[in-house]
């Protein structure tokens, strides 16, 4: 069997995960704390990928990011980077597909704190800095947890965005979805079998983890 | 000195309201706000600790301009010298108790004083606790001592023991007194409770809809042209019965119930929930010992 789809799959969802946490906190830090006009508009962006086709976004970006076109081009020419038929592509075209995964738990977190918290932090004498790293973050781990799981498995198991923008090239842009839809094509039935096993065993137990985590089963173990 | 004036705009509950306070507190003073909930208190508490925005005012403490409008002077938060206790003491989670004043330290050298904290409100046994296993009177102790780790010029204490039974109240009402007098605090309290201001504060400010009423020493302010009793009590009623001509009246004093007989004219005036002054003229009390 080929293992690299199953191995291309967890390399992009891990570099989805970083990045999407990275980008993440500071977005949902503003629309949790926010009293902006715009909020709406970018809460309602952020959203979108919960409903619209993933082809769509897809559909979308292989507009934009196409090298005939004049921003695809620049992109090509100044920066050498090319989001068609490429890893990359995937990796920006996940961020943006399971950003609400990312992003919703996380400013739920914040929201849920009490904000007397932060107060008291800012009277200390606290930086916003200090008080997000020190206080609020710390207090909303079960929000991250869930934040960097629900990410890590949504980009598992995207199909749609993937074969838009990046296609079906072996070692480069056929993730495990995409193998297994290959396979079924080919109507070799077995390696889909294997492929499709894999990946409901491994999200089950990636759920499972989070759920025991997150309920203090865990810890009610080790004690 | 603290002076405060302070205009702001609010949306509450029961429609706009306009926060138009100014008012002076000595230092070294015990202040009090009082008044109904919804009256503003909390919005003057938090326009002086810097965490929300007034439309127009000026706030001075001693001799430096934390906020003035007019020049857009308006120091945040992190630059006034302000110990804040908060109603739901807002003690971080994720560390001990020790963690939690040693967080308030403005530079993090000396601990020497953090400890000296812990010794005076005896946390010396829960320091390496976490918040969640503590008890109220335990965390609003932590939260008292860690108001106190930077040496603040003002104390501010949000309703500080209203969550906790009679008791605990008592003992921190005494720990509240004793800091304020050994490190020559200006505090500023909000309190609901009667008994506590007569017994801590040197002032008092009485508010109603964003205006002050009146203010002044708290049993004048809260005795104001009713009575020149010898015998004061001040109670909240609890219950009031109807029997013929006269009304029996249950009033809460501390934690005693005593009863009251009232003709039906005074009652009239008299709802359950009022805040009330027992008092007599011609009275004699006898003294028993409780052994």
């Amino acid at each position: 069997m080929d293992w690299s789809p199953l191995i291309l799959t967890f390399k992009l969802a891990l570099i989805t995960t970083l990045l999407l946490l990275v980008v993440s906190i500071p977005l949902a830090y503003w629309l949790a704390y926010s009293k902006s006009r715009v909020k709406p508009i970018v809460e309602t962006l952020v959203s979108m990928p919960l409903v619209l086709p993933p082809t769509v976004l897809g559909f979308y970006m292989l507009i934009a990011f196409s090298p005939s076109n004049a921003f695809g081009n620049w992109l090509d020419e100044w920066f050498g980077l090319r989001f068609i038929f490429s890893f990359e592509g995937l990796v920006l075209a996940s961020i943006i597909y399971s950003l609400p995964f990312m992003v919703h738990p996380i400013q739920s977190g914040f929201n849920n704190l009490s904000t007397s918290l932060k107060d008291a932090a800012y009277v200390m004498g606290k930086s916003k800095f200090t008080t997000l790293f020190k206080v609020l973050l710390p207090n909303i781990r079960p929000s991250l947890l869930t934040g960097i799981i629900l990410a890590f498995a949504h980009t598992i198991g995207e199909f749609g965005v993937v074969l838009m923008i990046g296609g079906n090239i072996s070692g480069k842009t056929r993730v495990a979805s995409i193998a297994i839809y290959d396979e079924v094509e080919t109507l070799n039935y077995d390696a889909a079998n294997m492929y499709s096993l894999i990946l409901f065993g491994i999200t089950f137990m990636i759920l499972l983890f989070v759920y025991l985590v997150n309920g203090g089963y865990l810890k009610r173990f080790w004690q | 000195m603290i002076s405060v004036v302070l205009q702001k705009k609010l949306k509450s509950a029961t429609g706009d309201m306009q926060l138009d306070v100014a008012f002076e507190i000595k230092k070294g003073q015990l202040a009090t706000l009082y008044g109904k909930s919804g009256a503003g208190k909390t919005t003057i508490f938090r326009i002086l600790a810097g965490l929300l925005n007034s439309d127009q005012g000026k706030i001075t403490v001693n001799n430096t301009i934390w906020l003035d409008t007019e020049k857009k002077i308006n120091l945040p938060p992190q630059k006034r010298k302000i110990g804040f206790v908060f109603q739901e003491y807002a003690l971080f989670p994720n560390m001990t108790v020790l963690e939690n004043l040693k967080f308030a330290l403005r530079n993090n050298k000396d601990d020497s004083f953090v400890k000296e904290l812990i010794e005076i409100v005896k946390l010396g046994d829960l320091q390496f606790r976490k918040p969640d296993t503590l008890s109220g009177g335990q965390k609003q102790r932590v939260a008292l001592a860690r108001a106190l780790v930077q040496k603040p010029e003002i104390l501010m204490l949000d309703e500080p023991l209203s969550a906790l039974d009679f008791e605990i109240r008592n003992k921190l009402q005494q720990y509240i007194l004793q800091v304020h007098r050994e490190f020559n605090l200006t505090t500023i309290l909000i309190s609901h409770d009667i008994s506590e201001i007569i017994k801590m504060s040197d002032y008092l400010i009485e508010l109603d809809h964003g205006k002050i009423i009146k203010q002044g020493l708290p049993t004048k302010v809260l005795t104001q042209n009713k009575v020149s009793g010898k015998f004061q009590l001040h109670g909240e009623i609890l219950a009031m019965v109807n029997q013929d001509f006269i009304f029996i009246i249950t009033v809460l004093i501390g934690k005693e119930i005593i009863k009251v007989v009232a003709d039906a004219d005074e009652s009239k005036k008299l709802n359950i929930g009022d805040k009330v002054i027992i008092a007599s003229k011609a009275f004699n009390p006898i003294i028993y010992k409780i052994d």
